[in-house]
């Protein structure tokens, strides 16, 4: 597949007619392709004027790269609804009919993944669990506040993973047993008692939601701590490490800067009560250190 | 160029187990995924990991369920493997902390899933994926193993010999998602393929969105070969309106399906006497379709899974995630009211065929997880035996590529082994289209790579090669998009090689798909920008989707019998006296090659005879 010779006027004549031949095929396979994809458009704009029911999105547009995209602009985008659409739904209608290059993070479609977290009417919210139905229109989609933009609707994750994997994100024991076939017991309520710190899907709502970490970088945020207290609160580590955890949680960007404005557990869209969770660890650090008096 | 010993792509569970088990033997390994981690689709598994944990239960006989469960195409050696290693690999996730489900003695909890002798299915509620995945993430990180997120690798960079048998894989080819550069990583000792699923083939699944099994068609277009790829499992309980899954867990604790009449169809329509909603996926699946074809459907499309006797109380205990799904994609509460279910696509059987461990016929490269074929799962997967294949093969690929000495595998792979060639009577050309012209489409090989040429010229190829290909897709202005022809590649496969297959629309869909390819010819990306262009991320994942959805296809009109997962109209019978074979595929200069190779039945102690399959 070299394409570093120049291109040669004097050709052989073999090959001329082959190469003709090539470029009439290549002409025709191209004309049908821009017939079909013609076709397609027409096709989407044909919908999305008789669809009974249409919903209107203003979409928040920034590339770096593209000049008339470096200034922040919405683009309006009007998309056919159908029973059960949500906003992620109308997004990917959009991309594929309308604009191919409106950029924004997605998998599962199953609020698992975590990845389509987005700011949609003023509120953090997960793009594949919000119904298109439950929003006033026009219906505005935006990057998560507080985090750079890297284009549309993407977001820099950097910081919100540094964060999470400050706390030693990880379980910590010295009473392993010792068969490999040897489960560590573990009660049903203590199960049941970290259940839900266990259901964070590091979609980073939460950090966005929060002005204390909007005003210090440096603060773990909801989604960090509620890591760590995943782990503190897990009998199986043990006493020791729960002391760590703590003097970790304890510091000065810990869980004292926070002020119980219960924007985090707002927007969570696992419900995790994670103000309960920072206000139990404050509390879990005040007992420790009254032991030691 | 990046450099390290073990290279893994793919951060699933199983990408992230092989990255462990590299790292435990010493190597210094990266992974490099289109996602982070956490965003990985083994996060989206419910039910559960299929384990011998229990007094009463053995290997032994869970490697007989999930021998009758294949339908007799597994490989017994295979097998055999994930059923003996999977008590220990489980209770290791236990011991680095998953919050497992807990009985009232503290110990894991576990529950019956379909085709199982034994309630060995271990659960974390209803999203043991999720506690999985999380888990083994951070073991990553308390290892400080290297992740290169957002990185889509496009190639392998293998040597080019005549025989895929004599071939070296010395590294990849990715492109970074974020800065839209394309380098090189340098594989000293191995690359392990755990891209997972390829759910994307089809319109209605349960996969995500990046299931394109870009896997699975990078290294058969590398050479190795994709094993039994008509088999595909659906699974039967899917939400109709978005394919989010209903683990098979609620009818494992008791859930009843319903059709139109209210009628319990299991039973009495006479799918599965014993079993009724436990029989395996294959068969609820079929069962589910035949009352909606004769018109004993809801709105006549899918039927109804009732769980509401359970109790709210045992529901939020073990399937509390349900709740949630059905009510956020459904809009029905499931304590209220049953849930609309029908099948959707969930699971490729098949892939790049693998040893047990984990190796393929190219020397350096290998593949665990769903895209790999060992083959453990033969015709048809048993529910809860899919998050075991990734942490006991994950495991033990992660072993051999960082150079631990393993036992000698029993399974063969490329020619290397009994053999026979097959044919294929196919309505149109089939493989890439427009060979000798520039096609954009190709993601061979590194071409003209003499034997003299060292691993780390043979990547800088590779490179140059990828780079190519990518600024003509960004050159070209005109043309068609790839939301399109993904869109139709989709819609043809659900229509015509879904559950029910017959000739007539597998040929169809093999015309399809040779337009597709057409189209693919002149596809170009509207977005220019070096910046997170998911316009060519997509474009990118297109020409794998379309290798993999003729692969399918071609299998399935091959395989002239009805096995496991693979229904056809025209042959309605299991026929093991011609069949015991597995369906092969290798790419022969851009052309699907088809050839056969003997199932090995034979176990450690024991031959798993063929028996007629009832549940």
């Amino acid at each position: 597949m070299s394409t570093q010779v120049p291109e040669s006027v004097e050709e052989e004549s073999a090959t001329e007619t082959a190469s003709a031949g090539k470029q009439k095929r290549d002409a025709k396979k191209r004309e049908r392709a821009e017939r079909v994809q013609e076709q397609r458009e027409a096709e989407a704009a044909e919908k999305a004027r008789s669809a009974d029911d249409t919903y209107h999105l203003k979409v928040f547009r920034y590339d770096p790269e593209v000049p008339e995209k470096q200034e922040p602009r919405f683009d309006d985008f009007h998309v056919p609804y159908k029973q059960g659409m949500t906003v992620l739904d109308a997004l990917m209608w959009a991309r594929d009919h309308y604009d191919s290059s409106l950029t924004f993070r997605h998998s599962c479609r199953q609020a698992i993944c975590g990845s389509d977290a987005l700011f949609v009417n003023g509120s953090q919210r997960l793009g594949c669990k919000t119904q298109l139905s439950d929003l006033s229109e026009p219906i505005r989609v935006e990057p998560l506040p507080h985090s750079d933009v890297v284009k549309d609707l993407v977001v820099d994750m950097e910081h919100f993973y540094d964060q999470m994997e400050s706390v030693e994100p990880y379980f910590q024991t010295n009473s392993l047993p010792d068969g490999e076939l040897d489960e560590q017991r573990q009660t049903r309520e203590n199960r049941e008692k970290v259940k839900m710190s266990t259901r964070c899907i590091w979609c980073s709502a939460c950090m966005s939601s929060c002005n204390i970490a909007a005003g210090d970088n440096e603060y773990l945020g909801p989604a960090a701590i509620n890591k760590a207290y995943r782990f503190a609160m897990d009998e199986r580590e043990g006493e020791d490490m729960k002391q760590r955890r703590l003097e970790i949680l304890e510091q000065e960007h810990g869980v004292w800067r926070c002020q119980t404005q219960f924007s985090c557990t707002e927007v969570c869209p696992k419900d995790i009560p994670l103000t309960e969770h920072i206000q139990e660890l404050k509390r879990e650090a005040i007992k420790n250190n009254l032991k030691f008096w | 160029m990046y450099e390290h010993d073990v290279i893994v792509v793919g951060a699933g569970g199983a990408g992230l187990r092989a990255a462990i088990a590299a790292h435990e033997e010493g190597a210094d390994v990266a992974i490099v995924s289109k996602l982070h981690p956490v965003r990985s689709h083994t996060g989206a598994a419910e039910g559960g990991i299929n384990a011998a944990l229990r007094e009463g239960d053995s290997w032994e006989d869970h490697a007989y369920d999930t021998m009758k469960g294949s339908d007799y195409l597994a490989d017994a050696p295979a097998a055999e493997t994930l059923c003996k290693d999977s008590p220990k690999e489980t209770i290791k996730l236990e011991h680095w902390g998953m919050a497992f489900s807990r009985d009232d003695d503290g110990r894991v909890s576990q529950r019956p899933f379909g085709g199982l002798s034994f309630p060995r299915t271990t659960y974390a509620g209803a999203e043991t994926g999720h506690q999985l995945l999380h888990t083994m993430y951070e073991q990553l990180v308390k290892r400080g193993i290297k992740v290169y997120d957002e990185w889509h690798v496009t190639r392998l960079a293998v040597s080019d010999e005549e025989k895929p048998e004599d071939r070296t894989c010395h590294g990849i080819v990715a492109y970074d998602v974020q800065t839209g550069q394309v380098e090189g990583f340098r594989a000293r000792n191995g690359v392990i393929l755990a891209t997972g699923g390829l759910g994307q083939v089809y319109d209605h699944t349960t996969n995500a969105v990046a299931n394109t099994g870009d896997g699975v068609a990078m290294a058969y277009r590398a050479g190795a070969p994709m094993e039994d790829m008509e088999f595909i499992q659906f699974h039967p309980t899917t939400l109709p309106s978005t394919g989010v899954l209903i683990t098979e867990g609620v009818r494992g604790e008791g859930g009843i399906l319903y059709n139109e009449n209210g009628e319990r169809f299991m039973f009495e329509y006479g799918y599965a006497n014993n079993l009724g909603e436990l029989a395996s996926r294959d068969v609820v699946s079929r069962a589910e379709l035949t009352e909606v074809n004769e018109g004993r459907g809801i709105e006549d499309e899918y039927v109804h899974l009732d769980m509401r006797h359970l109790g709210e109380e045992r529901i939020i205990d073990r399937l509390e995630n349900i709740v949630h799904l059905s009510e956020d994609f459904e809009g029905v509460n499931p304590l209220e009211a049953p849930m609309p279910v029908k099948p959707g696509q969930h699971y490729a059987m098949g892939g790049i065929e693998t040893d047990e461990n984990g190796e393929t016929c190219i020397s350096g490269l290998y593949a665990a997880g769903e895209c790999a074929c060992a083959s453990v799962h033969g015709g048809n997967r048993l529910g809860g035996n899919a998050l075991p294949e990734l942490i006991v093969f994950g495991k033990r690929a992660g072993h051999h590529a960082a150079g631990k000495d393993m036992e000698e595998a029993r399974i063969t792979t490329g020619k290397e082994g009994e053999y026979e060639l097959g044919e294929v009577d196919s309505p149109v050309e089939l493989g890439e289209a427009g060979i000798g012209e520039d096609a954009v489409a190709d993601g061979g090989t590194a071409a003209d790579a003499g034997a003299s040429v060292s691993g780390t010229d043979l990547v800088q190829r590779a490179v140059e090669d990828e780079r190519e290909t990518i600024e003509t897709l960004l050159e070209r202005d005109d043309g068609i998009q790839q939301a399109e022809i993904r869109e139709r590649v989709q819609k043809s496969m659900t229509r015509n090689v879904n559950v029910f297959r017959e000739e007539s629309a597998l040929k169809d869909a093999l015309r399809d798909l040779r337009e597709a390819r057409e189209l693919y010819q002149q596809v170009f990306v509207a977005d220019k920008s070096r910046t997170f262009n998911t316009d060519l991320l997509q474009t990118l994942e297109m020409r794998n989707i379309l290798d993999i959805a003729e692969a399918i296809t071609l299998g399935a009109l091959a395989r002239n019998e009805f096995r496991g997962a693979h229904w056809r109209k025209e042959y309605q019978e299991r026929r093991d006296e011609e069949w015991l074979k597995h369906t092969m595929l290798s790419w022969n200069d851009g052309r699907p090659e088809l050839w056969y190779k003997p199932v090995i039945l034979e176990g450690e102690n024991k031959t798993y005879e063929p028996k007629v399959r009832s549940y």
